[in-house]
């Protein structure tokens, strides 16, 4: 029997996994990456909640998210190829100067 | 168990091992091809979910377009490697210092949502009457949650602008003629 604490602690993990690639990564697009994990383990919380309140809201805001998810990579990618031009490098270490 | 147990474990053992891969590769390439996978394998939890709306806009938006965006900046870029202080040789997810504490953070952060999750006792099955059709989802869209639909559009017409000026090659000859101008 699935039950909704099964689809919340495979969300918690899947967060859990995102938040540690943040942390652990040395490279400005698995960083973007792991990010994205976080955001998709949010979005399976709504639905499983939406699904167990019998409610349409959650996949609502599961759409929301999934935009806001897409301007940020959009925006996010178009950071990251800017600074590769200055410095050659994906490494946040190296852009660790205010102005250059 | 059923077979509704079978594919839940299914896709979930799919879901944290292709999560787990993309942040111990090297190579970002094979990260974002895992990262589809994983993405898949949600895909097929939401129709256990009953709701197919989402589990198709997860493929053809994320699996589709996000992903596809990324893979493009991979390839545009043409940095495999992570460059850092670091011998090559150690793999990323055994580095020391600050990055060792970053990870323990995160297995922190796991066992409190594990723990917070458990002790509240068994919530049961999910009640019948879900929420399936695109046309409920499509009316609720454009009545209640009209405003915050067309607030989204002004968002993408933002980061569409941003990106656009963010990664603008800025070319200095082409500003000395429109300081001339």
């Amino acid at each position: 029997m699935v039950t909704l604490n099964h689809y919340l602690i495979l969300s918690a993990i899947l967060f859990a996994i995102g938040t540690a690639g943040v942390f652990v990564r040395r490279n400005l697009i698995t960083i973007l990456l792991s990010i994205e994990i976080m955001l998709n383990a949010v979005n399976l919380t709504f639905v499983a909640f939406g699904r167990a309140l019998g409610s349409a809201d959650g996949q609502i805001i599961v759409f929301f998210v999934m935009t806001v998810a897409a301007a940020e990579a959009a925006v996010g990618l178009a950071i990251v190829i800017s600074l590769f031009r200055h410095k050659e490098s994906l490494n946040p270490d190296s852009f660790a100067s205010l102005k250059w | 168990m059923g077979s509704e147990g079978i594919a839940f474990y299914l896709f979930a053992a799919i879901a944290i091992g292709a999560s787990l891969l993309v942040i111990a590769q090297r190579n970002p390439i094979y990260s974002v091809l895992l990262l589809i996978a994983s993405f898949g394998a949600l895909s097929g939890l939401y129709v256990l979910l009953d709701a197919p709306f989402v589990a198709v806009i997860q493929i053809i938006v994320y699996a589709g377009a996000i992903m596809v965006l990324f893979l493009f900046v991979v390839m545009l870029l043409n940095a495999p490697h992570e460059d850092t202080e670091f011998d090559e040789r150690v793999h990323p997810l055994l580095r020391p210092g600050p990055m060792r504490f970053g990870a323990f953070l995160a297995l922190v952060l796991a066992g409190e949502l594990f723990w917070a999750l458990t002790r509240g006792g068994d919530t049961g099955a999910f009640p019948g009457g879900a929420v399936t059709s695109v046309a409920v989802i499509g009316r609720s869209l454009f009545t209640d949650y009209a405003f915050p639909f067309e607030v989204t559009s002004v968002l993408i017409l933002v980061a569409m602008v941003g990106a656009v000026v963010l990664a603008r090659r800025d070319d200095p000859r082409e500003r000395r003629d429109r300081g001339g101008a």
